[in-house]
C-alpha cells in the first residue's frame, strides 16, 4: 500500500522516525500495509520488535519475505477481521487510511486488534491543498500527493482535524500526535490542532482504546 | 534404463531399499488413525548433510503423492535426478552443507516403507488391501518415530508441496514444539471435493483394470498398468494449466501432418500423456496410489479441531511461510489463504507468498526464482533466529 508514496521511493520517510520512536523495544507490532518492509526492518533492527506485516502488493510482499520478515498478502479492508483481539502492542498503519474503503471500520479494527494504533496521514488541510482549491479551482497535485484525482488510491482524504473527530467518533483517545512538514521534519512540540492543520503535510498520531 | 528394468528396479525397492531403513518391531507399533496399529513396519529414508552437535539444523521434507525419498539424489528406479534437486543440495536454498536433511518414503508408499506392496510378515504375502487405510497424520506419525530414532527434538523446519504440504500442516498441529519452522507449498488443509473427484476417477481406474485382480496382482505376477497408466493421465492434467498446456502442446500434432480420422495419438498433448501414463506405472505400484489418494482425501485439519481449523494451530510458536502459485487449479491461492487466516486467527508468525507463473501446481517442483528467494529470505530469518549463523 503506502498509497502516498508509491511512485517515489529513495529516502527514509520522515514520518516512519515519529513512528517508530512511539513503539517500545520488543513489542509485538503489526504494519498494516508494510510496503517494502522498510518500517519493519527499522523496528527490529532498532527495537527487537516481534513483527509482522500486511500488504496488498504481491510484489512488496515477495521482497519482503525475501527479506526474512514476516508479512501476508493483503488488504486492510478486508483481511484485518482474521486478527485476534488484542494480538498485538501496537497496530501501524502508515499513510494508508486515506486508501481504504472504510477507514472508520479499518481504525475501529485497529484498535481492536493492538492495544494502541499509530496512524499516520497525509494533511488534506495544509494551507497549499487549500489554496489549490482556493485560488486554481483545481484538485491539489504535490510531490507528496502526485496523483491526479481520476487515477489515485487515496478515495478518502482527511484533515487532521477530521481525523481527531473520527478518532473522537469511535471512542478511542489520541495519547500523542506529531505534525510534520513536507521534508518529514517535525513542527513545534505542542500547537493547537488549527495550526498543525494548517501548517502540517502529514501527522502521525499515537491511539489507544 | 529400459521399461522392464525400471519396473524390476521398483520391486525390488519395495521390501529392500537402497535407502537407509529404520525397522520398528512388534514392540514399537504405528498407531493408526483407522483404529489399529502396523507392526512391525519399517521407514525407508535419505539423509544429506550432517546433523549438528546440538542438533538443532534438521530439515525434514515431506514427498508428494507420488514421490520418494530421493530427493536430492539419483533415483535408484528411474535413474533421473532427484525430484527436488534444483532446491536441496551443497551451496543451494536448503543447503545441506549447513542443513541436515531428511526426506522418508511415507508409509503406504512403495519405496522401501511399509506399504501395499511389502510382504506381510504375517502371512509372507504382500499386503495388497489387507494393509489399513492410512492418513496423513499416520505418515507423520511416522516420521516422528524417525525423528526419534535419528535423536533429534526439534526439526529445524518441514518442508513439502502437495500432499507434503499436508504433512507439513499436520506435523506443525500434530508436534508444534518440534516444529521450528513450517514451509507447506501449493496444498491445503483440506482435500477439496474436485480433489477427491479426480481421485475417485484415478481409482476406479485401477479397479476396472482386469489385471488389478482385488488388489492380488502381485502374487498372480501381474500388474494393472493400463489403469494405472490413466489414472496418471487424468491427475497429470490437474497438475498443469490450461496456459502451460496450450503454451508447450497447442493443437500440434504428432510425427504427421494431418489428422488421422482414427483414435491414435493425433495430437502431442495425447502422445505426452500416454507418455507421462506408461512411465509412471513402471516406477509406482497401483495399490500404493490407492493408498496415496485415499490419504489425501481424507485430510482434512480443520475437522479434526472441531471445525475450526486456527484451534489446529492454537499457541503456536512455529514459524510459517505459506506458498501458492497462481495458476495452480489443483490447491488454488484461496485455500492457502484460508491456511493464512486460520494462522493469523491463532497469532502465529506466518508469511504468504503468491508465486505469479502459468506452471501449474508443479511449478512447486520447478526452478521458479520468487519460489527460491522466499524461501530462502524465510529460512535465513529463522536460521538467525535459531542460533544457526550462515
Amino acid at each position: 500500500m503506502n498509497a502516498m508514496t508509491e511512485p517515489s521511493s529513495g529516502s527514509p520517510r520522515g514520518d516512519l522516525a515519529v513512528v517508530a520512536g512511539f513503539i517500545r523495544p520488543g513489542a509485538r507490532v503489526l504494519d498494516v500495509g508494510c510496503g517494502d518492509g522498510h518500517l519493519l526492518e527499522l523496528l527490529q533492527g532498532e527495537k527487537q520488535v516481534d513483527g509482522r506485516g500486511i500488504e496488498i502488493s504481491q510484489r512488496g510482499v515477495n521482497e519482503c519475505v525475501s527479506r526474512g520478515l514476516s508479512v501476508i498478502q493483503g488488504d486492510a479492508d478486508t483481511d484485518l477481521v482474521y486478527y485476534p483481539d488484542k494480538g498485538f502492542d501496537y497496530v501501524v498503519l502508515s499513510q494508508t487510511l486515506q486508501a481504504t474503503r472504510n477507514p472508520k471500520l479499518v481504525l475501529t479494527d485497529l484498535l481492536r486488534i493492538g492495544e494502541r494504533a499509530i496512524v499516520s496521514i497525509p494533511n488534506f488541510g495544509h494551507w497549499r491543498m487549500r489554496l489549490d482549491l482556493l485560488l486554481r479551482g483545481r484538485m491539489p497535485v504535490t510531490e507528496e500527493l502526485p496523483y491526479s484525482w481520476y487515477d489515485t488510491p487515496n478515495i478518502h482524504f482527511c484533515t487532521i482535524r477530521d481525523f481527531v473527530n473520527l478518532v473522537d467518533e469511535i471512542g478511542a483517545k489520541v495519547e500523542s500526535a506529531t505534525a510534520l512538514n513536507g521534508k518529514g521534519e517535525k513542527i513545534g512540540v505542542s500547537m493547537p490542532w488549527w495550526f498543525w492543520n494548517f501548517f502540517g503535510q502529514q501527522a502521525v498520531f499515537l491511539l489507544r482504546r | 534404463m529400459t521399461r522392464v528394468r525400471i519396473a524390476r528396479a521398483a520391486s525390488d525397492e519395495v521390501n529392500n531399499p537402497t535407502s537407509q531403513v529404520v525397522r520398528f518391531g512388534a514392540d514399537r507399533p504405528l498407531a493408526l488413525d483407522s483404529g489399529g496399529a502396523l507392526a512391525p513396519f519399517q521407514i525407508a529414508y535419505q539423509t544429506y548433510g550432517t546433523l549438528n552437535a546440538q542438533k538443532t539444523n534438521a530439515v525434514m521434507i515431506c514427498h508428494a503423492l507420488t514421490g520418494d525419498q530421493h530427493v536430492a539424489n539419483t533415483n535408484p528406479v528411474t535413474g533421473k535426478d532427484g525430484w527436488w534437486d534444483v532446491l536441496i543440495g551443497p551451496g543451494l536454498i536448503i543447503d545441506t552443507d549447513r542443513f541436515f536433511v531428511i526426506c522418508s518414503n511415507v508409509i503406504g508408499g512403495c519405496l522401501g516403507s511399509t506399504g501395499p506392496a511389502s510382504t506381510n510378515p504375517a502371512t509372507g504375502k504382500p499386503y495388497a488391501l489387507g494393509l489399513p487405510v492410512i492418513t496423513i497424520r499416520d505418515m507423520v506419525r511416522a516420521q516422528a518415530m524417525l525423528v526419534d530414532h535419528l535423536g533429534i527434538e526439534q526439526l529445524f523446519s518441514v518442508v513439502g508441496g502437495s500432499m507434503g504440504g499436508m504433512q507439513v500442516l499436520e506435523w506443525a498441529s500434530s508436534y508444534p514444539d518440534r516444529v521450528f519452522t513450517a514451509l507447506p507449498i501449493a496444498t491445503g488443509a483440506r482435500h477439496s471435493s474436485q480433489n477427491i473427484a479426480f481421485h475417485e476417477v484415478g481409482r476406479q481406474a485401477v479397479m476396472a483394470d482386469p489385471d488389478w485382480l482385488g488388489g492380488r496382482y502381485i502374487e498372480a505376477g501381474k500388474r494393472p498398468t493400463k489403469g494405472l497408466a490413466v489414472a496418471r493421465m487424468a491427475a497429470h492434467i490437474t497438475y498443469l494449466s490450461e496456459a502451460a498446456l496450450h503454451r508447450k502442446f497447442g493443437r500440434n500434432l504428432q510425427d504427421r501432418d494431418a489428422l488421422t480420422f482414427g483414435f491414435d495419438a493425433d495430437f502431442q498433448i495425447e502422445s505426452y500423456l500416454r507418455h507421462q501414463g506408461a512411465t509412471f506405472v513402471d516406477r509406482f505400484d497401483a495399490n500404493s496410489y490407492l493408498y496415496m489418494t485415499r490419504a489425501m482425501d481424507y485430510f482434512d485439519l480443520a475437522a479434526d479441531h472441531g471445525g475450526r481449523l486456527a484451534d489446529a494451530f492454537a499457541g503456536t510458536k512455529t514459524r510459517f511461510c505459506v506458498v501458492s502459485f497462481t495458476s495452480d487449479w489443483l490447491f488454488p491461492t484461496a485455500e492457502s489463504r484460508d491456511i493464512v487466516h486460520a494462522l493469523n486467527a491463532a497469532g502465529a508468525s506466518v508469511s504468504f507468498v503468491e508465486i505469479e507463473t502459468d506452471r501449474g501446481h508443479d511449478a512447486f517442483l520447478l526452478d521458479e526464482p520468487e519460489l527460491f528467494s522466499a524461501i530462502r529470505g524465510f529460512l535465513r530469518s529463522a536460521a538467525r533466529a535459531r542460533g544457526l549463523e550462515q
